[in-house]
């Protein structure tokens, strides 16, 4: 498992150590060019863009090449951020990993399954990380900032939160920053079926943080990616305080809420079973975003005790 | 998207699975003529795109034309956990000396799709203890791998050789069609141990439907939920009457969690989407009015990709169109949210700092 902060933040010895060059896919449509701006006001190290047809052309004084490839060459930069619509997803993404990017944040909604797949064949081969399709991104608070999340709700800390959900990956970052829980990092795994990185993936990346004071995981109906967490939580045997929040208790069996992913089949990706392995795994789970810290520093207590 | 009993099987016919004779009709008219076309006897089975229609009375055995007066429009008429009848499949009896159960489906955590099976078909599957299961990375399946699915089941001879073909037709339609599941269930052994397939359900993925023109003829939706897409959100027509807006879809569904433990009733789920315009967010309010259900508006916005201004302005716009006049409690946070305050401030739009109080505000002004 590629250690994720080695490409987000590197290391001291690296000449770019906290200032990552970060290349962006799609760079001068309507969501790109208003996300490169954020971007790069966040102070996120905008290196290039990709825009096929505009390539020579600059924006907001970043140089735009043809190709993910004269991109790399001239940025030696190892992470992508997609904005490119899902039709043309696949042949992006797969441009993108081909050129020896390492690092992909799939921000498109509504990507097929089967280019999901197909993509993930890819970058196992390749040993290269995808965060989403369908995904706000992730970021370390007040460092670096790969996607499309405001920047208001995230504060600097040790608390890591994964979330399958935008909104409420702000919502419960910013109660928790209210709260006095500084983030070390977010990450927004994404609404879809399948996901690049799954919750259980984005464990394995942090969890041995070496500040990391706890876990929050924000979940919601649909798939099995909670329990298959709570479940390796317990055989890791991870004593740090993790707390949870479900989304979509109340919504109809069968139904689509939105994401792709969010659906119920029979028990298969109910809120039930998800709160069920957590109450297992000894992970509290919220009734409402606002609780999550309260919860959290309960936990803390419990484990100073 | 979900396909019906008739159309999934219309799917299993095109890939060579074999079905029994049926046919599918709308209204009686085109029934009588379809029972003449099968002859009696035949089974009359509801079309709803939801599970436990045998249970609720949606299947019924017919051996006349007296029962068939009777029993075709009983059956068309019935509503099944919310869903009336699409369409009426009039099918012939088989001979069954066996129920099997065979599914391939998106095997979301392990990325891959995955052979259920079991030699012990019927009812409840997931109750079923004795399950064979293969994942098949992107659907496809080798011989040998239905070979060594049959042999699990202990199926020998004709029935073997069935069970092979029919899972490799199986996986076929699912990577032709791009589908999430394709269930038989029941798989039958006939008498002359060849296979049929007696009930189908197909679900196909949503976001290739692009490149699917052939199933649009399948797409089923309502008025509502058609322009819904057609702007861009996503919206999911509930049973209350309190309409729940907001932007994301898990922070729309924790707004219903929160409304229903508090004792409200959504009328529907509304997720404005990431590409919200203040004219799409316009449309939306435009389809609430619509909805004659609606008694009022629960608004939980935490803006980010969507400014809080843009929805803030559709509200404005409405008002002075005279679009809306419901209450409308609102909780807005995030980006320009002082600003969308300001231009919301001499509206009917009761605005709350959290999304509780706007809860319990809408719960309480908002009677049955």
């Amino acid at each position: 498992m590629t250690y994720i902060f080695d490409l987000l933040r590197g290391k001291p010895e690296d000449s770019d150590y906290k200032k990552k060059p970060v290349i962006v896919q799609g760079m001068t449509g309507k969501f790109g060019s208003e996300h490169t701006k954020s971007m790069i006001e966040y102070g996120t190290n905008i290196a290039a863009g990709v825009v096929p047809g505009k390539g020579g052309q600059k924006f907001e004084g970043v140089p735009i090449f043809e190709t993910v490839k004269e991109a790399v060459d001239a940025t030696g930069t190892k992470i992508s951020i997609m904005f490119v619509p899902a039709k043309f997803f696949l042949g992006a993404a797969k441009e993108a990993l081909e050129a020896g990017i390492k690092l992909l944040v799939a921000i498109p909604e509504h990507v097929p399954v089967r280019d999901t797949m197909e993509l993930l064949e890819l970058a196992k081969k390749n040993d290269a990380i995808i965060i989403g399709p369908n995904t706000p991104g992730v970021i370390i608070p007040e460092l670096i900032k790969i996607g499309i999340m405001p920047a208001i709700p995230f504060k600097a800390g040790n608390i890591v939160v994964l979330s399958k959900s935008g909104t409420l990956l702000y919502e419960i970052s910013d109660a928790l920053s209210e709260g006095g829980f500084g983030q070390a990092i977010t990450l927004g795994i994404g609404g879809d079926p399948i996901n690049g990185t799954r919750l259980i993936d984005a464990f394995d990346m942090v969890k041995d943080i070496p500040d990391l004071v706890g876990m929050v995981i924000v979940g919601e109906i649909g798939g099995d990616a909670e329990e298959v967490l709570a479940q390796q939580i317990i055989d890791s045997n991870f004593k740090k305080p993790v707390v949870a929040y479900i989304a979509g208790r109340s919504a109809p069996k069968e139904k689509r809420m939105g994401h792709a992913g969010a659906i119920v089949y029979g028990n298969y990706g109910s809120a039930e079973s998800k709160v069920l392995m957590f109450n297992k795994a000894n992970i509290p789970v919220a009734k409402r975003p606002i609780e999550v810290p309260i919860l959290l520093a309960g936990k803390l207590q419990q484990s100073n005790d | 998207m979900r396909l019906l009993e008739y159309q999934a099987k219309e799917l299993f016919k095109e890939f060579g699975i074999r079905i029994p004779p049926s046919l599918a009709s709308k209204d009686i008219e085109q029934g009588r003529k379809d029972a003449k076309e099968l002859g009696f006897p035949f089974v009359i089975k509801i079309q709803v795109p939801v599970g436990g229609r045998g249970k609720a009375g949606g299947i019924q055995k017919c051996h006349n034309e007296d029962e068939f007066e009777l029993k075709y429009p009983q059956v068309l008429g019935l509503t099944i956990k919310g869903e009336k009848a699409r369409a009426i499949l009039l099918e012939k009896m088989a001979e069954i000396k066996k129920e099997l159960y065979l599914s391939l489906f998106l095997n979301r955590g392990k990325r891959c799709y995955t052979i259920i099976a079991s030699a012990d078909g019927g009812v409840e599957i997931e109750s079923d203890k004795s399950q064979i299961i293969r994942e098949v990375g992107l659907g496809k399946v080798e011989e040998d791998v239905a070979r060594d699915v049959a042999k699990e089941m202990k199926l020998e001879g004709k029935s073997a050789d069935d069970l092979v073909e029919i899972l490799q037709k199986l996986s076929k339609l699912t990577i032709e069609k791009e589908t999430e599941l394709v269930e038989i269930n029941p798989l039958v052994i006939l008498d002359d141990d060849s296979l049929m397939a007696l009930d189908g359900k197909v679900i196909t993925d949503d976001n290739s439907n692009f490149r699917h023109e052939e199933l649009q003829k399948y797409q089923e939706k309502s008025e509502i939920e058609e322009r819904a897409e057609k702007s861009g959100f996503s919206l999911v027509e509930l049973d209350g009457n309190i309409a729940v807006v907001g932007n994301g879809a898990g922070l729309v569904m924790s707004t219903l969690d929160m409304l229903s433990d508090n004792g409200g009733k959504p009328a529907c789920f509304l997720d404005v989407g990431g590409g919200a315009t203040p004219e799409s967010v316009y449309e939306a309010l435009t389809l609430i009015s619509k909805m004659d259900k609606v008694k009022g508006i629960l608004v939980n916005l935490y803006g980010g990709i969507v400014k809080t201004t843009i929805v803030a302005s559709a509200f404005v716009k409405a008002y002075e169109k005279n679009l809306i006049d419901l209450p409308v409690f609102t909780r807005l946070k995030g980006v320009e949210s002082d600003k969308a305050k300001e231009m919301l401030k001499d509206t009917k739009t009761k605005m709350f700092d959290t999304v509780e109080q706007a809860i319990n505000a809408a719960v309480l002004g908002i009677k049955k």
